[in-house]
């Protein structure tokens, strides 16, 4: 068994979300420093705020400000923060019923420690410095001392009080970029692994089933047909056949490709299945289906650049009919 | 209450699953899957081509790579084309999936199976993409975080405490020593905590792994297997998305689908419960009203392996395979989704009196 090949895989995105009348005004909210519920049908005032009720599925939207001021309903102390959490440094995850509300908020809590945290204990919203509109408006909450007086963390007791705004707000937030980034270690398996060592010497292997004797390139392990392993390794290529092909017109973001150029399923000589690439050397008005092609290496590439015609009479449709 | 039985006898006849690891970095999703499909069609004699209906269960963002089910097609040889449909879920709501399907008798046999493949990705991080986009996910909070946070509620709720906790992680990794495909087995140090009052014994080991199993309906089922585990009722029911909006020490959602299913109407000897924390196994105990009698996962359960995907789909073939063993009568499967226990099914299995 050679040694298993892997990379980095960043899956990245960055979703824009387009927001509801009440997720609007919740998050407008958080970027003026007022913290709004939503009240139900029978009188309960949800924070944070959601556009149907979850009990009945009735559409709701009364909007009602509840305080920045709550209580914690149930906590866990985080002393390992992990990439994009609130706090960098350790801190205790909570859920908090703000004052006015009748369901709870989850967000951090920064705290010295565990021993200063505990279910029943009064915290207060810290917004963030710099607000857009979104739930990290809310930095964290903090210890809040009810009895008056500033707390251990100096805060400004002026920004635990109501504020008395409604839902309506000028220039109204009406969506949110929700970007996220996984960093995977991406490693291809056997079948592949092996497809791309060959190529690393510029040779194409496939694999050939046990039962049908198919020849599959690239191998994934499997026959499609059969539903059992391959692994009779069978060198393909390097010439093949264009089964059919189409013109693409529309670049590609950061493709240094010229448009129009051609994208064609080749069968290589030998393989049962075809696979894909790009055809060159040619001008893309006069790539046909049973052109003879080869393969480009480009100087210290891992695969294939392009295919070129080889010059070879077209093939006969019928010798790759079965590979369209 | 009256419950309406099924139209069909359906039957778990046959069950695989991997040895579960850290990782299977040497093979592909379709070459670790493999072996448990070609194991429960050999269990039963049927050939791909026999399966009248095919239903699987998994997740692109485990590995980080989209439509990655399709590729996991090869190995059930999806050509000529099949009948077959897929979940974005754990393959429990797969196997849901194929008895429907058997129940309007389009079908009378179905492979059912699931894989998840975490060590590509960091799997706490991953799961919280599953989480509300607008007021939690931009968060982060992992996995662990949101069991803790529902592991307090218990402990402030007088429920359970640490060392009760603990005692269910020694139970399940003792009960897995029997069990030659789980991660972790027998004695595992309780550690330190992970996210606080969670440690790492009470958390499931993150890993790779599938399972299949094949669903057939009245004789069919008697061919296959000497001793069918007939399907009595199968549910699911799930809660607000808003953590905030629950009652973290309760699964009323699991109560909800275990009566549905059917199993309140008379006790079960065995249980297997998707609980991937010590915590949620106290919640379901108490949600399914499960006493001491009841062997609860002999298996070891998620905390001895945990395939994110295919655990709970494990959950009811661990229960079908006490019963084709003879070693239950009724058994309980349950499987969870989402986080702090958010979705659940239920299932009751039983075998014919003997």
């Amino acid at each position: 068994m050679p040694e298993v090949l892997k990379a980095p895989l960043v899956v990245e995105f960055p979703f824009t979300r387009s927001l509801g009348p009440v997720q609007s005004a919740f998050l407008t909210g958080l970027r003026e420093r007022v913290v709004l519920g939503v009240r139900t049908s029978d009188g309960r005032t949800l924070v944070p705020p959601v556009e149907y009720d979850p009990v009945t599925a009735e559409e709701i939207r009364d909007l009602v400000e509840v305080a920045p001021t709550g209580t914690v309903t149930t906590w866990a102390w985080n002393h390992a923060p992990r990439r994009d959490q609130p706090l960098g440094t350790p801190f205790a995850w909570a859920l908090v019923r703000l004052d006015g509300a009748d369901t709870a908020l989850l967000h951090a809590l920064d705290a010295p420690g565990p021993d200063a945290v505990h279910t029943g204990m009064r915290v207060r919203v810290r917004w963030a410095e710099e607000r857009t509109g979104a739930i990290t408006d809310i930095a964290c909450f903090e210890p809040y001392d009810d009895k008056g007086g500033r707390d251990d963390h100096g805060g400004d007791d002026s920004l635990a009080e109501p504020t008395g705004r409604t839902g309506e707000f000028e220039d109204p937030i009406t969506g949110i970029v929700a970007s996220a980034r996984l960093d995977y270690t991406y490693s291809p398996g056997r079948a592949q692994t092996a497809y791309i060592n060959a190529l690393a010497d510029r040779r194409n292997v496939g694999e050939r089933c046990p039962s049908c004797r198919k020849v599959y390139v690239p191998p994934r392990g499997a026959c499609p047909t059969c539903g059992v392993a391959t692994s009779e390794q069978v060198e393909v290529g390097p010439r093949g056949t264009v089964t059919t092909f189409c013109i693409v017109n529309i670049k590609a973001k950061n493709l240094d490709i010229e448009v129009p150029y051609v994208y064609a399923h080749i069968a290589l000589d030998g393989a049962d299945l075809a696979l894909h690439g790009r055809i060159g050397g040619i001008p893309y008005d006069q790539v046909r289906m049973g052109l003879r092609v080869e393969p480009v290496w480009a100087e210290g590439a891992r695969y294939p650049d392009h295919y070129r015609p080889t010059g070879e009479p077209d093939a006969d449709y019928d010798t790759y009919k079965e590979l369209v | 209450m009256t419950r309406h039985l099924p139209v069909r006898d359906i039957a778990v006849v046959a069950f695989a699953q991997t040895d579960h690891r850290r990782t299977s970095e040497e093979l592909s999703e379709v070459e670790m899957l493999m072996p448990v499909l070609h194991e429960v069609l050999a269990q039963t004699g049927l050939k791909t081509a026999d399966i009248g209906f095919t239903c699987s269960g998994s997740s692109d963002y485990l590995a980080g790579r989209a439509f990655s089910f399709t590729l996991a097609l090869d190995g059930v040889g999806a050509w000529p084309p099949i009948s077959e449909s897929h979940v974005e879920m754990d393959g429990a709501w797969a196997l849901y999936e194929a008895w429907t399907k058997l129940l309007t008798g389009d079908a009378d046999t179905a492979l059912v199976y699931s894989y998840g493949k975490s060590s590509p990705g960091p799997l706490r991080d991953v799961l919280t993409r599953q989480l509300d986009p607008y007021y939690v996910a931009p968060l982060w909070p992992d996995s662990v975080a949101l069991a803790a946070l529902q592991a307090q509620a218990l402990i402030d709720a007088g429920a359970t405490d640490e060392p009760a906790l603990a005692a269910v992680a020694a139970r399940s990794r003792t009960d897995a020593t029997a069990n030659s495909h789980a991660q972790l087995r027998g004695s595992v140090p309780q550690g330190e905590y992970v996210v606080r009052p969670l440690r790492t014994g009470d958390c499931p080991p993150i890993g790779d792994g599938a399972a299949a199993v094949i669903l057939a309906a009245g004789e069919r089922a008697r061919e296959l297997c000497a001793r069918p585990a007939w399907i009595r009722g199968v549910d699911h029911r799930i809660e607000a998305h808003g953590l905030g909006v629950r009652d973290l020490t309760d699964s009323p959602s699991t109560r909800l689908a275990a009566e549905k299913a059917g199993a309140f109407e008379r006790p079960v000897d065995t249980a297997e419960l998707h609980a991937p924390f010590t915590s949620q196994e106290v919640v379901l105990r108490k949600a399914l009203k499960l006493d001491d009698s009841v062997r609860v996962n002999p298996s070891g359960g998620a905390l001895a392996a945990n395939p994110v995907m295919a655990a709970g789909l494990i959950r009811i073939g661990e229960a079908a395979a006490r019963i084709h063993r003879g070693e239950s009568d009724r058994a309980l499967a349950h499987a969870t989704s989402g986080p702090c226990l958010q979705q659940n099914l239920v299932a009751v299995l039983e075998g014919d009196p003997r």
